[in-house]
C-alpha cells in the first residue's frame, strides 16, 4: 500500500467520546487457562511474520557468491555478516553513513515536526471551538484520497520554484503533515484532558499558550509518542517523493540510497552488489524496531488509551 | 553557487567582448543554432574556470572528472548520479519544465535522444564544431546522435552486439557455436533435450533486445521524418525476426527467468542460462555480477540471419548531451569532448567501458587485451569487428522512451499467452501509433 | 456515529484561538497538499503534446479518463484486491488481536510485538524480501519444488500475480491493524465480561456479542484505512514489475497508471485528471463503507 507521503489515515472521531482512561485489565479476576492449541494457531500468524525477516537476517551474512549458492533460509558456508557491514558502511567513501545521517535527520525534523504539528492541531480540534472546524478535517480527508504519485510532479514543480528541490527542506516539509497523526491527538487529546484542568489553569490567569504546554502537553505524552513513532515510520520509509525531489546522492534517505545500490546491477558497467543491498536493508530497520521495542511501553498505552473505540 | 555562477556569466561576457567574432558567445543563447564557438573561446572558458554539473549514471566517468578537474584546475565538475535510464529522463525533463536546476550535461542514451532533440531541449553540438568528429565515431553510434542534421550529442560508449555464451555448457552437450539464428533454434532444442532445467537464454520481452534484433535483420520498422512518423512491424526483416523467435518461445526454449534479476545473474552463472545476445558493455557487468563463472564464458559474433552474411547491430549505449537550458556551455562542452572523444576515453576503456570511436576500436593494444574472464580471450577483436558490421539507416521513435516503457503490455503478452509474436507486436504498434497521434505527430500506420 | 462530528468541544463560545493551535498544521498541509491539488486541477485542464505544446481542453481529459478502459480494468482490479485482501488481512489481524485479548496465549507480549514488527519494513525492502521468496528457481518456491519434488505454480505469473501482491500487502499491515484491534479490544469495560460469565456465556458468545460490537469503530476505521490502501496500490506492483513485467502491466492499478502516464509518458495533465477520478472514487467508497459500517447493529 501506498504510505509514501506519510500515513494515509482517514476516519470520523467519535461523537462523544467517554472520558475514561482505563488503565488495561491487569488486575482481571480469574486469569484464564492459557492454551496450547490457540498457542500453536496464532504461531502459524507469527511465522509467517517472522519468516521473511529471518530470511533477510541470514541472507545477510552470505557473500555475494554465497547468496547466489546457498538455501535462501540456511547458514553458507562462509560467515560473512561483519565483513558486510563492514563494507557497506565503506562502500562508494562510505556514502550508506551519510544516507543514515540523513534519514536520522529527517526523522528528527520531519516526524519530530509532523508530532508537534499533529499535537498542537489535535489539541485544538479537541479543546476549542472555532470557526471552519468542521471544514478543516473534511479537507484533510478529501486531499488524502488522492493518490500522492500523481502530486509529486506539481509538487516538484511548486517547491521548484521555491528553490527547495535537492534540499533536505524538500523531504522534511511534505513529511511534517501527517493526517492520521492529527486524527490520533483529536481523540487522545479530547480523552486525555479534563476540561476542569483546563478551566483552572485559565482561572489561575494562564496564557493559553502555557495552559498548553504545562497543563496540556504533560497528559498527552503517551499519545504523543505513539503519533511520533507512525510519523518516524512513515519519514524512515518514505521513498517516493524524495525519488523525485532529490537528485544529489549526498541528501538520499536510506530507502533511496538502497535502491539506488539495487538498481546498479541494471545498467550496463554498474557493479551488482546484492549482499551490500541485503545488507544495508537490514541496517535500515535495525533502528526502528530497535525503536519500537524500547518505546513499546509507551506507545501502546498511547494507541489503547486515544485512537480507536467508540 | 549562483553568486559563482553570474560570476563566472560576466567572466564570459568579457570574453565575448574581447573575442573579435561578435558572434563567438552565442553559444549560451537559446537560438545558437547558426553560431559557431570556436576552440579559442573553449579555451579561455577554460582557462576562467567554473563549475559543470554533469548527470551520468556512468560509473566511469568519476574518474574522467577527477582527471579533468586535475588538468584544469579552474573547472569544477560536479557529477550527479541523478537516476537510471528513466529515473533521470523524468528528472530531467521535471527540471526543464521548471525551468531550475537544469544540468549542464546530461547523459541520455541513444534511444531516448529523438525526443530531446526534437522539442530542442538539448542544444546542437554543430555550433561547436562537433561535426568534425563525425569520423572518429563508428557508424552505429554517430548515427544515433544525429537529427536531421543537427548533432545532439556525442557518444560516450557503444554496444556493437555478441553472442555471450557459456563454453563450459556448449563443451559439456558438445554443441557447435551457432552462426545463424536457425543454427541457434537447433542449439537450443539440443540444450534443453540435453538439461530440461538449460535454456539458450532468457527473455520474457525486452524491448531493447527485440528492438536491437530487428536492425540487424535489416527491418526498419520506425521512419521518421521530422514530426512525420511511420510504424510498421511487417517488413521482411521483422518477418525473420518473429518466424525464428516464435519458434522459441513456442517450444519454450527461452528461460522465463526477467533480465538483470538476481535470479538472473544466478542463472548466468549456473549454466542454465546458456548464451546472451547483447552489447559490448556487458562484460564488466559479467566481471562483478557473475563472479563464480568466471573462465566459463565466450564471445562469439551475432548469428547471422541469412548464412554468410556479416551484419551486426547495436544494443545500448549512451551519449552526453547539452541541455539548452544549461549553463557553462562552452565548458560543459570541453568536458564532453575530452570525456567521449579525448584522454578520457582511455580512462574509461581501463575502468571497463567500451567506446564507441573508431581509434580505440581498433587500436592494438585494445584489440590485443585479454579478457581473464573469457579464458584469455581477445574479445575486443569480436566487438570491433561488430562495430563496423552496423547498419547505419536504424531509426528510434522520436518518442522511444514511452513506447519502450509499454512494449511488455503489449508485446508480452507473446511470452506469457497463446498471442503470437506477430499480434504482440502489431499492438505494440496500434499503442505507439496512439501516442503518437495524441502527442501531435502525423503518423502513418 | 456518523460521519464528521467533531467532538463536544468545551467552550461553546466559537473563537478564534483554536486557529491558534491548528494554524501551523493547516499552513503546512496548504502548502504539501492543498496546493498541488488545486494545480493538479488546473493541470488537469490542459493538454500538452510534444508537437504542438499546451492548449486547454475544458474537461475533455475528465471525459477520456471515464471511457479509458485501460484505468477502469485497474480499478476493476484494485477493486478485486479490495474484496479478497482486505477481508483477509483484516480477518487474521482480528482473529490474533482476539487471541492474544484473550489471555490464553502462552507469551503474549512476544506475539504482539513480533506479528507488528513486518509494518517497520519499508515497503521497498519488503517487496524485494518477497520477490526473492517467490523465485520458482532460486527462491523459497524452487528450494520447495526442489525438496518436494512438487511443481508449485509460479506466483509471478499473471494469473498469481494479485495475489502475491495481496500476500505481500497482508503481511505488511497484517500486524498494524492487529495493533489497532487489540488496543480497542484492551479498554472494552471489563464489567462486561464478568455480567457474561455469570450470564454463562461461552468464549465465542462473548467475542460475538460484547467484543465485536464494542470495537466496532476500530473495525470501521481499519477498514476505511485498508479501502485507501488498496485504491492507492503502487510500491508492491512497481518493483514487482522489474521481476515479472508481463504479467504487471504498465497500467496494472490506477496509481501506478497514473505514474506510468507522468513518468514515461510525459502526459501530465491527463495523468493529474486520472489521479483526481481516482480520488473522488475512492472518497465516495471510503465515505459508503463508513456509513454502513457505523449504522450497522448500532
Amino acid at each position: 500500500m501506498t504510505t509514501t507521503t506519510g500515513s494515509v489515515r482517514n476516519t470520523a472521531p467519535p461523537k462523544s467520546p467517554a472520558p475514561r482512561l482505563r488503565s488495561p485489565r491487569a488486575a482481571r479476576p480469574g486469569r484464564p487457562r492459557r492454551s496450547v492449541l490457540l498457542t500453536v494457531l496464532t504461531g502459524v500468524v507469527l511465522v509467517y511474520s517472522l519468516l521473511p525477516l529471518v530470511w533477510l537476517l541470514i541472507s545477510a551474512t552470505k557473500s555475494q557468491q554465497g547468496l547466489a549458492r546457498s538455501f535462501g533460509l540456511w547458514f553458507d558456508r562462509d560467515f560473512d555478516l561483519w565483513h558486510n557491514i563492514g563494507t557497506t558502511f565503506t562502500y562508494q567513501d562510505g556514502v550508506f553513513g551519510r544516507w543514515l545521517l540523513n534519514t536520522l535527520l529527517y526523522v528528527v525534523v520531519g516526524a519530530g515536526g509532523a508530532t508537534f504539528l499533529a499535537v498542537l492541531g489535535g489539541y485544538a480540534l479537541a479543546k476549542f471551538a472555532f470557526p471552519g472546524k468542521r471544514a478543516v478535517f473534511a479537507v484533510v480527508i478529501g486531499a488524502v484520497a488522492v493518490p500522492g504519485t500523481a502530486l509529486a510532479v506539481p509538487t516538484f514543480l511548486m517547491f521548484s520554484k521555491m528553490g527547495l528541490t535537492d534540499t533536505p527542506w524538500a523531504v522534511i516539509i511534505p513529511s511534517l503533515i501527517s493526517p492520521f497523526g492529527l486524527y490520533l491527538m483529536w481523540v487522545f487529546a479530547t480523552e486525555a484532558i479534563p476540561t476542569e484542568l483546563m478551566e483552572a489553569a485559565r482561572i489561575d490567569g494562564a496564557s493559553e499558550l502555557r495552559t498548553f504546554f504545562q497543563v496540556a502537553l504533560p497528559l498527552l505524552a503517551p499519545g504523543t509518542v505513539t503519533v511520533l513513532l507512525f510519523t518516524m515510520v512513515a519519514t524512515w520509509n518514505n521513498y517516493f517523493l524524495p525519488l523525485i525531489m532529490l537528485k544529489d546522492p549526498d541528501w538520499y534517505p536510506l530507502t533511496l540510497g538502497l535502491d539506488s545500490w539495487n538498481k546498479q546491477a541494471q545498467t550496463a558497467g554498474g557493479e551488482a552488489i546484492p549482499h551490500l543491498v541485503l545488507t544495508g536493508s537490514l541496517l535500515t530497520i535495525v533502528p526502528l524496531i530497535a525503536a519500537f521495542l524500547l518505546l513499546q511501553k509507551y506507545w501502546q498505552s498511547g494507541l489503547s488509551a486515544g485512537s480507536v473505540k467508540e | 553557487m549562483p553568486k559563482h555562477s553570474r560570476r563566472l556569466l560576466r567572466g564570459l561576457g568579457l570574453v565575448c567582448a574581447l573575442a573579435l567574432g561578435a558572434t563567438a558567445c552565442g553559444g549560451s543563447d537559446d537560438d545558437s543554432g547558426d553560431k559557431k564557438v570556436g576552440s579559442s573561446d573553449i579555451q579561455s572558458a577554460l582557462k576562467k574556470g567554473g563549475t559543470v554539473t554533469v548527470w551520468a549514471w556512468e560509473p566511469t566517468l568519476k574518474q574522467v572528472a577527477a582527471d579533468f578537474e586535475k588538468k584544469y584546475p579552474k573547472v569544477d565538475i560536479k557529477l550527479v548520479n541523478a537516476g537510471t535510464n528513466n529515473d533521470q529522463y523524468k528528472a530531467l525533463s521535471n527540471a526543464i519544465s521548471a525551468k531550475k536546476g537544469v544540468p549542464d550535461v546530461a547523459q541520455i542514451e541513444y534511444y531516448a535522444l529523438g525526443q530531446y532533440a526534437l522539442t530542442k531541449q538539448i542544444t546542437d553540438l554543430k555550433a561547436y564544431g562537433a561535426e568534425k568528429l563525425a569520423s572518429s565515431y563508428s557508424p552505429g553510434p554517430w548515427n544515433s546522435v544525429k537529427s536531421g542534421d543537427g548533432v545532439y550529442g556525442l557518444p560516450m560508449d557503444s554496444g556493437p552486439m555478441a553472442l555471450f555464451y557459456n563454453k563450459k555448457v556448449f563443451d559439456k552437450y558438445k554443441i557447435a557455436v551457432p552462426t545463424t539464428w536457425d543454427e541457434y533454434v537447433e542449439a537450443a532444442r539440443t540444450l534443453h533435450k540435453a538439461d530440461p532445467k538449460a535454456y539458450i537464454t532468457s527473455d520474457v520481452g525486452d524491448a531493447g533486445l527485440t528492438t536491437s534484433l530487428l536492425w540487424q535483420a535489416g527491418s526498419h520498422p520506425y521512419k521518421v521524418d521530422g514530426t512525420k512518423v511511420g510504424i510498421d512491424f511487417t517488413d521482411a526483416g521483422a518477418k525473420k525476426y518473429t518466424d525464428t523467435w516464435q519458434q522459441l518461445i513456442d517450444e519454450k526454449l527461452v528461460s522465463p527467468v526477467t533480465g538483470w534479476t538476481d535470479d538472473w545473474y544466478k542463472g548466468l552463472g549456473d549454466g542454465t542460462i546458456a548464451t546472451l545476445p547483447t552489447g559490448a558493455w556487458m562484460p564488466a557487468n559479467f566481471a562483478s555480477g557473475v563472479k563464480g563463472a568466471s573462465g566459463d564464458w565466450r564471445v562469439a559474433p551475432m548469428p547471422q540471419w541469412e548464412k554468410g552474411a556479416n551484419a551486426s547491430s547495436e544494443n545500448g549505449g549512451s551519449s552526453l548531451a547539452l541541455p539548452e537550458l544549461g549553463k557553462n556551455k562552452e565548458l560543459a562542452y570541453a568536458f564532453v569532448e575530452y570525456a567521449n572523444s579525448g584522454a578520457g576515453v582511455q580512462t574509461r576503456i581501463k575502468n571497463g567501458a567500451f567506446p564507441a570511436t573508431t581509434k580505440d576500436l581498433n587500436s592494438p593494444s585494445f584489440q590485443n587485451t585479454e579478457f581473464p574472464y573469457f579464458g584469455g580471450q581477445k574479445a575486443n577483436k569480436i566487438f570491433a569487428e561488430s562495430a563496423k558490421s552496423v547498419p547505419t539507416d536504424w531509426k528510434y521513435l522520436p518518442y522511444q522512451v514511452y513506447a519502450n516503457s509499454i512494449f511488455n503490455d503489449t508485446v508480452g503478452k507473446a511470452y506469457v499467452s497463446s498471442t503470437k509474436l506477430t499480434a504482440g507486436l502489431k499492438s505494440w504498434q496500434d499503442a505507439s501509433v496512439k501516442y503518437g497521434t495524441e502527442q501531435g505527430f502525423t503518423v502513418e500506420k | 456515529m456518523t460521519t464528521l462530528q467533531p467532538p463536544v468541544a468545551v467552550r461553546r463560545r466559537r473563537s478564534w484561538t483554536g486557529w491558534g493551535f491548528i494554524g501551523p498544521f493547516v499552513l503546512v498541509f496548504a502548502l504539501v497538499f492543498l496546493a498541488p491539488l488545486a494545480y493538479s486541477v488546473y493541470l488537469s485542464l490542459f493538454r500538452t503534446q510534444l508537437i504542438g505544446g499546451t492548449t486547454f481542453v475544458g474537461l475533455d481529459n475528465y471525459q477520456q479518463a471515464l471511457q479509458d478502459s485501460q484505468f477502469w480494468e485497474g480499478v476493476a482490479r484494485v477493486g478485486l484486491f479490495l474484496l479478497i485482501q482486505v477481508p483477509i488481512m483484516l480477518g487474521i489481524a482480528l482473529l490474533v488481536a482476539l487471541a492474544i485479548d484473550s489471555g490464553r496465549l502462552y507469551g503474549k507480549d512476544f506475539f504482539r510485538i513480533t506479528v507488528f514488527l513486518p509494518y517497520a519494513v519499508p515497503a521497498v525492502v519488503a517487496t524485494l524480501m518477497w520477490g526473492f521468496m517467490y523465485g520458482t528457481r532460486y527462491g523459497l518456491v524452487g528450494d520447495l519444488d526442489d525438496a518436494l519434488g512438487t511443481k508449485l505454480p509460479d506466483p509471478l505469473s499473471a494469473d498469481l500475480v494479485l495475489a502475491s501482491i495481496g500476500n505481500i500487502v497482508t503481511w505488511e499491515f497484517v500486524g498494524y491493524n492487529m495493533l489497532i484491534f487489540f488496543a480497542a479490544l484492551r479498554v472494552v469495560p471489563h464489567s462486561l465480561y464478568e455480567a457474561a460469565e455469570i450470564d454463562g456465556a461461552g468464549q465465542w458468545r462473548v467475542i460475538t456479542a460484547i467484543k465485536l460490537p464494542a470495537i466496532r469503530g476500530a473495525l470501521v476505521i481499519a477498514t476505511i484505512f485498508s479501502v485507501i490502501g488498496s485504491f492507492q496500490l503502487f510500491n508492491e506492483p512497481a518493483i514487482l514489475q522489474k521481476l515479472a513485467p508481463n504479467a504487471i502491466t504498465t497500467d496494472y492499478t490506477p496509481n501506478f497508471y497514473t505514474y506510468s502516464l507522468s513518468f514515461a509518458g510525459q502526459q501530465q495533465n491527463y495523468s493529474a485528471t486520472v489521479a483526481i477520478v481516482m480520488g473522488v472514487i475512492t472518497m465516495i467508497v471510503a465515505y459508503v463503507v463508513q456509513l454502513r459500517g457505523m449504522r450497522k447493529g448500532a
